[in-house]
C-alpha cells in the first residue's frame, strides 16, 4: 500500500518549546523536517496511521549564527544554505564541500543537516566533515538541553543516541586554525544522486620543522557509523609526512574502519579506493 | 484549510494536510502538467518551485507549502505564446516522451533566474537532479542554452 495521507494526523509546533511539548504527549509522532528521507519511506506506505511532528514552523532552528567560538547552524538550516553562508565557506568548506554533493539541487533546497544527522544513515554525506571539525549536536528534550559530541550521537546503522522525546536543535562547529590542507572527497556511481561508496574528510596541521602537529582523519561509509582513524592520526603526530610514515598510516586504517560488501560495492574496493584518498591527502596530491 | 499561492493565485485546499502537493496540483487543482516519475525523490519529474527555489513535489506534505508561492510549468507560457525556455526545447529537440519535461523546464526556469553563468557545465549541474530517459540529455542542454541566449 502507497502513503495513505487521510491516514495521518500532522502536528505543526510554531517554536522549540512547543515542539517538544507536542512531542511528549504524541512520543510515537514521526519527526519530519525537509522530508528528502521520512517522505520517500511513506511514499512506500511504510509509516501509514502515524502521527507526524511537522517541526518546519519552528523558526528558530533555521538559522545560522556566527560566534567569536564558532558557527551555531539550527537543525533546519538546509545543505543550500550551508553552501551560500560566507563564514561557513570560508571556515568550514569541507562542510560546504559536503553539503554540495547531498543528491541534487532539489534534494539540497528541503533536506536538513538536522535531518541527515538524525537518519544516521552510514552514508550521510556530512558526517566525515562534520567529525573532523569537532562538531557537537545540540539536542533538547522532556529533560532539557544536552550537548552530544558528533562522535556519540551515531548507534548503528540508521540509529542514533537520542532519547525518547529528544529532538535536534542545532550543530555547534567550533572555530579551527587554518590547516595546512583540507580536503573533502566522496565516491558514488555518478556525480549527482548517487549513494556515496566511501568519503572521506580530512585536516593535517604541519609545522615549521615539516612535522604533523594534528592530523585529523574521517571516512564515511566503511563502517556501521562515521569513523574518525584515531590509531593513523596519533601515528602522524610528531612525524614527517614520508613515503614510510604515509605507508605506515595507511596500514593503521583497518584498525578504526570495516567495510562490508553491499548493493552498492564490495569490501575490497572500498579499501582500496579508500587507501588511495588517504594516501593522496597526506601526500598533497588531492586538495 | 490550507492556502498557498499557486501561479500567482491564491488557493484553498480542504482536506488530508498530509496529501503530497503533487496530488494536490494535479487532483484538486487540477494542474496536471506536473508528472510523477519515481515518487522517490530520484527523477525530478515532479520538480515545480517552492518560493523560486526547485524542490521534488513529490516529498513534500501540502501543510508544508502553506502559506508559500509555488510556480508550476502552467505559468510558463501557452501553446500559442511560449516561453523562451519552451520555444528553445521545441527548437533544439529537448522533449521526447515529456514525461521529464515539465520537471526541466522548472529546474531550468530557477537556473536561469539565478544569475550564474549560463554554460554547458552549469546547465549540466544545474539539472542533474532531473533525469531523462530518452533524450541523452545532449539537446535538453542545448535548449536551456538556447533560450538563455535569446533577448
Ligand atoms: C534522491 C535522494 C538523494 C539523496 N542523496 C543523498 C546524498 O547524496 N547524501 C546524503 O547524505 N543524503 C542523501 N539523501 C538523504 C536525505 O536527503 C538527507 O539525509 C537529508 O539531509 C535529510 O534531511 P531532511 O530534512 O529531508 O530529513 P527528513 O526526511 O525530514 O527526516 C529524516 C529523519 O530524521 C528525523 N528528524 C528530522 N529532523 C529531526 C530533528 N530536528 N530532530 C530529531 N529527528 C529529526 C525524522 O524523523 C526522520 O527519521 C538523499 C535523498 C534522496 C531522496
Ligand atoms: S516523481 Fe518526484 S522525484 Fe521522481
Ligand atoms: S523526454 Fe522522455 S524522459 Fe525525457
Amino acid at each position: 500500500m502507497r502513503g495513505d495521507a487521510k491516514s495521518m494526523t500532522v502536528l505543526s509546533p510554531r517554536s522549540a518549546a512547543e515542539a517538544v511539548k507536542a512531542y511528549a504527549q504524541a512520543p510515537a509522532a514521526l519527526p519530519l523536517a525537509g522530508g528528502t528521507d521520512l517522505m520517500v519511506a511513506w511514499n512506500l506506505g511504510q509509516w501509514n496511521g502515524r502521527a507526524v511532528l511537522d517541526l518546519s514552523r519552528v523558526a528558530e532552528w533555521r538559522t545560522i549564527k556566527a560566534s567569536a567560538q564558532g558557527v551555531l547552524i539550527g537543525s533546519l538550516v538546509t545543505h543550500s544554505q550551508i553552501q551560500a553562508h560566507p563564514v561557513l565557506q570560508k571556515r568550514f568548506p569541507l562542510l560546504v564541500a559536503a553539503c554540495a554533493t547531498v543528491g541534487a539541487a532539489q534534494i539540497q533546497n528541503r533536506g536538513t543537516i538536522g535531518g541527515n544527522i538524525a537518519n544516521a544513515s552510514p552514508a550521510g554525506d556530512t558526517f566525515p566533515a562534520l567529525a573532523v571539525y569537532e562538531a557537537t549536536v545540540r539536542v533538547i528534550g522532556p529533560a532539557g538541553q544536552r550537548v552530544v559530541p558528533i562522535a556519540d550521537i551515531f548507534a548503528g546503522v540508521k540509529k542514533t543516541t537520542l532519547k525518547p522525546g529528544e529532538l535536534i536543535e542545532a550543530i555547534f562547529l567550533p572555530f579551527v586554525k587554518t590547516p595546512t590542507r583540507g580536503v573533502f572527497r566522496k565516491v558514488g556511481t555518478r556525480a549527482a544522486q548517487a549513494i556515496s561508496k566511501t568519503m572521506f574528510a580530512g585536516l593535517i596541521w604541519i609545522g615549521k620543522d615539516k612535522k604533523v602537529t594534528e592530523a585529523r582523519l574521517s571516512f564515511g561509509s566503511l563502517a556501521p557509523t562515521v569513523r574518525r582513524l584515531h590509531a593513523a592520526e596519533s601515528f602522524l603526530r610528531g612525524r614527517q609526512l614520508d613515503p614510510i610514515s604515509i605507508n605506515a598510516a595507511a596500514e593503521l586504517m583497518t584498525s578504526d574502519v570495516s567495510p562490508i560488501d553491499d548493493i552498492r560495492s564490495t569490501r575490497e574496493y572500498r579499501l582500496i579506493v579508500s587507501r588511495n584518498l588517504l594516501v593522496a591527502f597526506l601526500k598533497g596530491e588531492v586538495k | 484549510m490550507i492556502t498557498l499561492t499557486v501561479n500567482g493565485r491564491k488557493q484553498s485546499f480542504h482536506g488530508a494536510p498530509f496529501k503530497r502537493l503533487i496530488d494536490v496540483l494535479r487532483e484538486n487543482f487540477a494542474l496536471t502538467g506536473t508528472k510523477e516519475g519515481c515518487g522517490e525523490g530520484e527523477c525530478g519529474a515532479c520538480t515545480v518551485l517552492l518560493d523560486g527555489e526547485p524542490v521534488n513535489s513529490c516529498l513534500i506534505p501540502v501543510c508544508q507549502a502553506e502559506g508559500r508561492a509555488v510556480e508550476t510549468v502552467e505559468s510558463l507560457g501557452a501553446p500559442e505564446k511560449l516561453s523562451k525556455l519552451q520555444a528553445g526545447f521545441l527548437a533544439c529537440g529537448g522533449a521526447q516522451c515529456g514525461i521529464c519535461t515539465p520537471g526541466m523546464l522548472m529546474t531550468a526556469r530557477a537556473h536561469l533566474k539565478s544569475g550564474v553563468r549560463v554554460d554547458e557545465t552549469s546547465v549540466r549541474e544545474a539539472l542533474s537532479g532531473n533525469l531523462c530517459r530518452c533524450t541523452g540529455y545532449q539537446d535538453i542542454v542545448k535548449s536551456v542554452i538556447t533560450a538563455a541566449k535569446k533577448k
